[in-house]
């Protein structure tokens, strides 16, 4: 089938690409960008290893098309860290001990770095429901919920010391 | 999992979408969120030869208050429809049950009218369209048609949709001020379809019932009105017998599918509790 080109901002950085149409964002992610934090889990869209930020929305890269990004800003876990300073969600999951295995851990970064800019106050019960699309099977979801609130604290502060 | 191969177009008006469908055919399916024929062609029950992406279409977006009628871009968001202050404020049983549906990435992608084209009895905005007294505008070669939310669901996969149509937009009357509303879904986890789920839309004048839509999610081929049941409530006051008897004549209209989520006598008296749910909380938002 025919390939498309397509062009996206990555990670801040444009990048151009031939890609079959059935190429999935993820395997796009993971194997033409060497970009292999985005995890592969469930592939039916519920388990949320693969979610990434495209043009400041979460999505679950397994359920969408590479040609569907031409034109889009992607944010994936390795855009996160500045500078090789973490992220306040990443500083969150590492305080808070906020995983075990590490496999969902990707996606709920991701999904905590989306759900702080829609929401820099959550209560608990709204961490839990925005971070509903993400299945996790070995913390009980009690540290990833308290390194989301470490990571909202943490933001907050910065936002106020920065006015 | 990776989808079969096919061509990928990505057209910027409906009139070239519809032009594509016509010239490809049966071959092709439009792709809107994705969220259900990604997984289908992934899974191989779905292999279109093309997708005809209609994301690019600004004309599909956006939700207006056209006239007396609030108009629905058919590929507004789950996302979109639960933020959005007009659908809040004039139709806002979508906007509660829309947080019900799937979890918060796939809101942002599946959209309301991908939910009612696919025809799949496991979605909400079938029934939620119908207790709205909906109608779909359908848009061909020849041009638009109208079809009321009631006539548009034949049995799964079924849609009154041709072939070269496309649905470009949900209508709907705001509720008139003392409407009370509820959608009770009964589902096993986050994500997963309703095993039962229940819309009610309610108006009550002078103590009587004026107004009822009771409509039921995964019960049969398709959504179902309840017509019985609406017409043993109406004009007469609600009372606990009188709603118990309506969840019985739902219920006998029930046929649901044997599933992992129960068999059809478990999701049949779910359909029940679902149903008098829906009647006493949307009673209890009437006035």
């Amino acid at each position: 089938m025919t390939k498309k080109m397509i062009k996206m901002t990555l990670n801040g950085k444009e990048v151009e690409e031939a890609v079959e149409p059935r190429t999935l964002l993820v395997h796009f992610l993971r194997e033409k960008m060497n970009l292999t934090g985005a995890h592969i889990g469930c592939e039916t869209s519920h388990c949320g290893a693969c979610t990434v930020d495209v043009d400041g929305q979460s999505v679950k890269a397994c359920t969408h098309l590479a040609v569907q990004c031409d034109g889009s800003e992607v944010l994936t876990v390795e855009g996160l860290a500045q500078a090789g300073i973490l992220h306040a969600v990443q500083e969150g999951f590492y305080k808070e001990h906020g995983l075990q295995c590490g496999y969902c851990t990707p996606g709920m970064l991701m999904r905590a770095y989306r759900l702080l800019q829609e929401n820099p106050d959550p209560t608990e019960d709204e961490i839990r429901i925005g971070i509903s699309g993400n299945l996790c099977r070995c913390t009980g979801y009690q540290n990833i919920v308290k390194a989301v609130q470490y990571a909202a604290k943490q933001l907050r502060e910065t936002a106020v010391a920065a006015t | 999992m990776i989808p079969p191969s096919f061509e990928y177009h990505a057209p910027r008006t409906v009139s070239d979408a519809i032009a594509l469908l016509t010239s490809l055919g049966s071959e092709a399916k439009l792709l809107a969120g994705g969220h259900s024929l990604l997984p289908m062609m992934k899974l191989r029950f779905a292999q279109p030869e093309h997708l005809i992406d209609i994301n690019r279409i600004p004309e599909l977006k956006g939700i207006r208050l056209e006239g007396d009628e609030l108009v629905i871009g058919a590929m507004t968001s789950e996302t979109e429809l639960i933020n959005s202050t007009l659908i809040q404020q004039h139709l806002p049983l979508l906007s509660d049950a829309a947080k019900l549906i799937a979890d918060p990435q796939v809101r942002n992608r599946g959209t309301i009218g991908g939910d009612i084209a696919h025809g799949d009895p496991g979605n909400d905005h079938p029934a939620l369209s119908m207790a709205i007294d909906a109608n779909f505008v359908l848009q061909g070669p020849g041009g638009k048609r109208t079809v009321a939310a009631g006539a548009f669901f034949f049995g799964t996969y079924m849609t009154a949709l041709e072939e070269n149509e496309v649905l470009v937009e949900i209508r709907a009357r705001p509720f008139p001020q003392g409407t009370g509303y509820a959608y009770e879904k009964l589902k096993r986890k986050t994500g997963d379809w309703a095993t039962a789920a229940c819309a009610a839309v309610l108006r009550v004048q002078n103590g009587n019932v004026s107004h009822i839509r009771l409509t039921l999610t995964n019960l049969a081929p398709t959504a179902l009105r309840a017509q019985d049941a609406e017409s043993a409530l109406l004009g007469k006051p609600l009372s606990d017998a009188a709603i118990s008897a309506a969840a019985n004549l739902a219920m006998s209209i029930c046929d649901p599918a044997e599933d992992l989520r129960g068999d059809p006598e478990y999701k049949t008296a779910m359909a029940g509790a679902m149903v008098k749910r829906a009647i006493q909380n949307a009673a209890a938002l009437c006035n």
